[in-house]
């Protein structure tokens, strides 16, 4: 029987080889191009691990499906998002959060204090950065949200627009407290969920803020550049997000799309360990950076000669980013200069030594982040010309945080990001306390800057947090416990079919709803 | 008919091996791959910017990762004589529920690949086989070892780029849709029709001068009769037979090319399972693809027993 059936093939294949090719063709050019309503489509590399908010909370959150308290303005400063408002009591502890009047969830049910409240209770549970809060209590009084910490904790609001406080209906959850369901309160609702890859949400009547000018949109998860670069370039996405480097000037040529690239606040930095002998001495650490080519790096690396770091924080990072900051530079002959009078002298292979120990060590990094490795093999070759000797090893991300821990740790080539709260403070804590970071300082700490961070996060007057901020970011450039090396860009394709699209650069939103079609 | 159950008892012990073998060899193979698998799993579950000591900490706690190796291996085996393959550890799911959305889109996607493999490797090779030697068969010689050398991941990016970006005619990537199978199952599909065209070139090359078919000629069948009696059933059994080594060519083109169309298969759930360290996900996403690997094989024996009637008498 199969005999016959091959022979027919034969037969068929003998006569018209293309036959069937050519009669599928335009069937194919029909479907691919037929949408029965407009949708806007979304691209981007992150997957969808699952429906808890700790994990892929920021998908829902930026297609604008679930919403959390507090948002962030186009300067990134903390506005009103489900909550209509909040206030600080006199005695400093007690935060009163007013909701929006009318708000409703997806299912129907009126947003009330005590399910907030309920949610954020969960939150707080999971291994978000709302655990680093001192909160003593999450309550629901009269009508309003009231969460009391245990100390002064200024910069609460700022952890409550993160991904992981989403806040979401008493019936999401299950019995056990996992989440079963995705019932938010935002502009659309979600209609379908093919975890990892692809939701669908559609507009929800029922929103508090003006009605979103698109009615469907829909979210893919596509892991490698290229794909996602062709998919912007065959206008089968109107929104393609964190496109690959090298895939950038090309999509920028191309008529059918603007692609706008804005600095995030995230920075590619090396954390040396201070308890070495090689790395306690401010100047070597300070010649170390000297040695480091950043504009050849991010030129020729990194494809975006703007992402070379002048300074730990980026622009666009509020006042964090201090302009006047003398900038960290290139300067061979200083950096050699620095590593002379620290006594680290040049042996016969012009690799530097003292008291017969050599200026050697090893740089873990890992290539979850493509670049990195690549970077790191640039800055060996960079600091060689100072006389250290870099050794790269790429490893598991976690070798950084394990060897911190351990001791073993000499340097880390690693990307920060300061924004998992729209307020770095929450990061910085966490990486230059007094016992240093996983992802900050080791073997390194300075009172002052303790001090400075400990008074900002109780510190009211702007104008005095404004000068904190700027000491705690001089003391970094002159002490740099942590070398800066490169910004992070955030390129997006927008399709032309689409107007009104803007990048976030706090990562909250797409900012879908405030889109609209062009045609 | 004794061909027939001693063919699918020695399958049936098979996949029984295949289950032990797997299971503990992806146990093995994970324990052994370097970095703490806390710090792992932790960046599985909730990305790199969150994971820190603690976190890490937390979950090899949860998961009870400091126990002694032979007691966690044994809880899933345990599980596995009760059909039950663990929980994700880093979605907290049944690996049965996640496998079960993942084996979906990889059947699918290995079927549409096949089918359209078997429709063009081996009418080709035929084809070419009845020319074997001629300039059609030579060209046809240079572009299976083209595309037998080129990796999925390029013939792919080349699919897309004409298809989607050029003609516009299919989606680069995507699930949800019949369109967009097509360019991941073509890829799939070119690779594997490069052997197998050649395969049943060889075979109808071999057959058309084999004895059979050279003592119908001289019988005096018209050459028509001769091909369809005695040629293409002899060339088919090779051809069937190689479709099953063909599979392991199919499992390990899916790893990549559902990666590249962002397909959500089996495939791709085993990369991220190993990155992730998911032990339990490994296990059952290996032993789904060695089960469905016996199985297959299993259907190429009934498939050849039904065309060869040698085979069954020979049982």
């Amino acid at each position: 029987m199969v005999g016959r059936i091959g022979m027919l093939y034969y037969r068929l294949m003998q006569r018209r080889p293309l036959l069937a090719f050519a009669l599928a063709a335009p069937a194919l050019a029909r479907g691919a191009n037929a949408q029965p309503a407009r949708v806007l489509r979304v691209v981007a590399p992150w997957e969808i691990g699952g429906l808890d908010p700790a994990r892929s909370g920021y998908v829902f959150q930026r297609m604008q499906i679930a919403e959390t308290l507090v948002g962030t303005d186009e300067r990134g400063a903390l506005v009103p998002s489900l909550a209509r408002g909040w206030r600080l009591l006199d005695d400093r502890v007690t935060w009163r959060i007013a909701l929006r009047a009318g708000a409703t969830f997806h299912d129907g049910t009126p947003v009330t204090a005590a399910a907030v409240a309920e949610s954020l209770r969960r939150a707080r549970g999971g291994p978000g950065p709302l655990a680093q809060v001192p909160i003593e209590g999450i309550a629901a009084e009269a009508g309003e949200v009231v969460l009391r910490t245990a100390r002064p904790f200024l910069s609460l609001p700022a952890f409550l627009a993160h991904s992981s406080t989403v806040i979401l209906a008493p019936a999401a959850y299950d019995a056990g407290g996992a989440v079963r369901a995705i019932i938010g309160t935002g502009p659309y609702r979600l209609t379908d969920l093919l975890a990892p890859q692809r939701l669908d949400a559609e507009r929800f009547a029922g929103w508090w803020g003006v009605a979103p000018a698109i009615e469907r949109v829909s979210y893919l998860a596509v892991t490698r550049g290229e794909t996602r670069a062709a998919m912007a370039e065959a206008g089968q996405a109107e929104i393609v997000t964190t496109l690959a480097p090298e895939t950038v000037a090309r999509l920028r040529r191309n008529a059918r799309l603007s692609v706008e690239v804005v600095p995030i606040p995230r920075t590619r930095a090396v954390k040396l360990n201070a308890s070495l002998p090689m790395f306690a001495d401010v100047r070597t650490r300070r010649a170390f950076s000297l040695a480091i080519d950043r504009a050849g790096i991010a030129t020729a690396l990194l494809r975006s000669p703007e992402s070379a770091a002048t300074q730990l924080f980026p622009p666009g990072l509020g006042d964090w980013y201090d302009a006047d900051l003398p900038p960290l530079r290139r300067d061979l002959a200083e950096a050699r200069r620095l590593l002379d009078e620290a006594g680290w002298r040049p042996g016969p292979d012009g690799i530097r030594a003292k008291d017969g120990k050599t200026f050697r060590a090893t740089l873990r990094t890992f290539s979850d982040r493509p670049e990195l490795p690549g970077v790191a093999t640039a800055m060996q070759a960079q600091l060689r010309e100072a006389g250290i000797d870099l050794q790269v090893a790429v490893m598991n991300s976690g070798e950084i945080p394990a060897g911190h821990r351990d001791g073993t740790l000499e340097a880390a080539l690693f990307a920060r990001n300061f924004s998992l709260v729209p307020d770095p403070i929450g990061t910085l804590l966490q990486d230059f306390g007094p016992q240093g970071g996983d992802w900050g300082a080791m073997g390194w700490s300075d009172p002052a800057l303790v001090a400075a961070m400990e008074r900002l996060t109780a510190e009211p007057d702007p104008a005095t947090q404004t000068q904190l901020r700027r000491r705690i970011a001089a003391i970094l450039q002159a002490e740099l416990p942590v070398i800066p090396v490169a910004w992070y860009d955030y390129p997006v394709a927008f399709s032309r079919r689409v107007a009104g699209g803007s990048v976030d650069p706090l990562e909250l939103s797409y900012r879908i709803a405030g889109m609209r079609w062009a045609d | 008919m004794g061909g027939l159950t001693r063919a699918l008892a020695a399958r049936a012990v098979q996949a029984l091996l295949v289950a032990l073998v797997v299971g503990i060899a992806c146990f093995a193979m994970v324990r052994l791959l370097p970095g703490d698998m806390a710090f792992r799993i932790a960046a599985g579950r909730y990305g790199i910017d969150l994971v820190s000591g603690a976190a890490a900490d937390a979950v090899r706690v949860e998961l009870g990762l400091d126990r002694p190796w032979w007691q966690q291996l044994g809880a899933w085996l345990g599980g596995l004589i009760r059909f039950d393959l663990g929980v994700s550890l880093v979605s907290g799911d049944p690996v049965v529920d996640e496998l079960k959305t993942y084996l979906g889109h990889t059947i699918l996607l290995a079927v549409v690949a096949l089918g359209i493999s078997v429709l063009v490797g081996p009418p080709l090779g035929a084809w070419l086989g009845a020319r074997a030697g001629s300039a059609a068969d030579r060209a046809g010689l240079v572009a299976s070892a083209v595309l037998r050398a080129l990796p999925a991941f390029v013939v792919g990016i080349g699919l897309i780029l004409v298809f989607a970006v050029g003609l516009g005619w299919l989606p680069a990537a995507g699930v949800g849709g019949w369109q967009e199978v097509v360019l991941p199952a073509v890829t799939l599909a070119l690779g594997l029709a490069a052997v197998s065209s050649r395969v049943a070139r060889d075979a109808v090359a071999a057959a058309l001068h084999a004895e059979p078919a050279e003592f119908a000629r001289r019988k005096g069948l018209p050459e028509g009769a001769v091909r369809r009696r005695h040629v293409w059933r002899n060339a088919a059994v090779p051809v069937v037979a190689y479709l099953g080594v063909q599979l392991v060519a199919l499992i390990e083109g899916v790893v990549i090319v559902e990666t590249l169309f962002a397909w959500p298969g089996i495939g791709h759930a085993l990369v991220h399972a190993v990155v992730a360290r998911d032990v339990p996900m490994v296990q059952g996403t290996a032993l789904v693809m060695g089960l469905l690997f016996v199985a297959l094989n299993a259907l190429v024996d009934l498939l050849t027993l039904l065309i060869d009637p040698r085979r069954r008498s020979a049982a």
